[in-house]
């Protein structure tokens, strides 16, 4: 078992390689179009959740209003490409920036709120949000939705299958892990764990708090937004009910279940959420109470979630990650 | 170095200082003393631009930093290790460390080796605990880190809101031949203690604060001869 854990911690970048090959080929092997349909959910959640796990899991703001964000977004590319024509990949970037204006203006009034407070504002904006695409039928269909939205192209190839959006999903999800990454191993990211652990130590260390927290909220709103975006070309028709706070529920638990503060714990929250998701289908809407039993059972055993610090098998990578210098030796890295 | 003037803070009615003035001369172990609740920490924390200020001036070589944003403070040289630690505990050791360099922009990567290596050099408990988490170290270690976190930014003058808070004697000892290394190394040190004994035995220079308003002051060797320090403070 150490023996395992010690090779996935040496070896991590070949690990990861590794899993992106795996990701790109094995839908290849002629799956179901309903079975292709689940691994887009997952990589799909997989973003959303990991952009909420940005705000949550690694400055500490415990925000319940990510289904807002990512309801801008849809809205946005829905309304732009319907009506104005306008074509999908500045449309795209225009959904992350809407969301991320949103999460902006959401985080400039709640900066002096903590905890529980900040997360009621958090979850009545999404509320606002939705009931505004809900009430507003001039612009966003009201009730009826929005339907029709076109399918994406790309220099005359069309994504118009699962299996082609598969890949977009895919994409897009490197592209968050690889900047996020980036992100948290700078000068930023480490501002942004500073305040969660200790803000009043952060401010005494000179680390500017406020700004940080704003650019916090609006980057993990900005990915919230492109998942939106892609949404709604995907379904081709989008409704306010999707955007409710049980989706924004859903998304926490994959964080909970994954583990917050880690880039690995989203994608595994989004496969066992997602994965769980089809095999209880047959019970219904019971499946919810399973979720709920899953949750307090996690809180109980593994509050960190499964990829937390722990001594499991795929911690053995974060703690290469963590470490960044090498002790032993004389010099220590400064990353 | 630091000069302060007739500084005064409110909490709301409640006046914690009261007009005081005092000063830390460069390259000297200052140290404020008093009970719970003489206003330490108020001051502390208005120096450092963490609390607002009803009146007075602080001046920091030459500069009025009054009304300064806490990180501009720390630009200037000004390292403030709060009360109670505050380390980061899901954060290694070695990511506090680093942590403490942010609101220093002029550290050059070279120079923030060199710094991260003059601390273990002086802490060399650290170094064993580098990969280890910081809420996993004992309290003294902990007591070490933030003290180790709050020179990485390399300050001119370092703080600190009693290090010997709830720690053994033995390593409250430790902890203040520490302190006087860290003089030693040129730095200057404004020291807040209700352990009164301990402090001036390192300390240059005095102040005893008393609700806010700053009741006596002397070189050490004076504070330690003078009967109501003794009586009040020293328990003589």
């Amino acid at each position: 078992m150490s023996k395992i854990k010690a090779f996935v911690g040496k070896h991590r970048s070949l690990m990861l390689t590794a899993a992106l090959v795996f990701a790109i080929v094995f839908p290849l092997f002629g799956f179901k179009k309903s079975m292709v349909r689940i691994f887009c959910r997952i990589l799909m959640y997989f973003t959303l959740a990991g952009s909420l796990n940005i705000t949550n899991g690694y400055s500490g703001q415990t925000s319940l209003g990510h289904a807002g964000f990512y309801c801008i977004g849809a809205y946005v590319m829905a309304i732009l490409t319907t009506r104005f024509q306008i074509s999908f990949w500045p449309v795209l970037l225009l959904s992350g920036i809407g969301a991320a204006v949103a999460g902006l203006i959401i985080s400039v009034p709640t900066l002096r709120l903590k905890g529980i407070y900040l997360s009621i504002i958090t979850l009545g904006a999404s509320e606002v949000i939705r009931i505004i695409a809900l009430n507003w039928e001039g612009v966003t269909g009201g009730s009826f939705g929005i339907k029709d939205i076109p399918r994406p192209t790309f220099f005359g190839f069309t994504f118009d299958s699962p299996l082609k959006f598969y890949y977009l999903f895919l994409g897009v999800a490197v592209i968050f892990l690889l900047i996020s990454y980036r992100l948290i191993h700078s000068r930023v990211g480490r501002s942004w764990m500073s305040i969660r652990e200790n803000e009043l130590a952060a401010k005494s260390l000179g680390v500017r708090t406020a700004p940080a927290k704003m650019m916090n909220f609006a980057y993990g709103a900005f990915w919230a937004g492109i998942i939106g975006g892609i949404y709604a070309v995907y379904v081709q028709y989008i409704d306010s009910a999707v955007f409710s706070l049980d989706e924004g529920f859903n998304i926490m638990s994959m964080i909970i279940i994954g583990g917050q503060g880690t880039l690995i714990g989203p994608i595994v929250g989004s496969i066992v959420v997602n994965g769980l998701t089809e095999l209880l289908r047959p019970i219904g809407v019971w499946r919810f109470v399973m979720y709920a039993a899953l949750i307090i059972v996690m809180m109980w055993f593994r509050p960190q979630g499964l990829m937390g610090e722990s001594n499991s098998i795929l911690a053995g990578a974060k703690i290469k990650m963590r470490k960044a210098g090498k002790t032993g030796g004389k010099k220590e890295a400064i990353s | 170095m630091l000069k302060i003037e007739d500084l005064r803070v409110n909490y709301g009615y409640i006046q914690a200082i009261d007009g005081i003035s005092f000063e830390v001369p460069e390259g000297k172990i200052v140290t404020l003393l008093g009970n719970n609740g003489a206003g330490k920490s108020t001051t502390l924390m208005s120096i450092s631009g963490l609390v607002e200020k009803a009146g007075g001036t602080i001046t920091f070589d030459g500069q009025n930093i009054t009304r300064m944003r806490p990180e501009k403070i720390v630009h200037l040289g000004i390292a403030h290790v709060p009360e109670g630690r505050r380390i980061f505990p899901s954060l290694t050791v070695y990511e506090n460390l680093v942590t403490g360099t942010l609101g220093n922009k002029k550290l050059t990567k070279k120079r923030q080796q060199e710094l991260l290596e003059e601390q273990l050099v002086l802490f060399p408990r650290l170094r064993e605990r580098l990969k280890q988490v910081g809420g996993s170290l004992s309290g003294g270690e902990q007591q070490m880190l933030a003290i180790a976190r709050g020179l990485m930014m390399d300050p001119k003058m370092i703080m600190l809101d009693e290090p010997s808070l709830g720690l053994a004697p033995i390593v409250v000892e430790e902890i203040f031949d520490l302190i006087v290394r860290i003089r030693e190394m040129g730095k200057t040190v404004l020291l807040i203690e209700q352990n009164a004994s301990m402090a001036l035995a390192i300390a240059d220079y005095g102040y005893v604060l008393v609700n806010g308003v700053i009741h006596i002051e002397g070189s050490s060797k004076e504070l330690l001869a003078n009967d109501e320090v003794k009586k009040a403070y020293l328990g003589a």
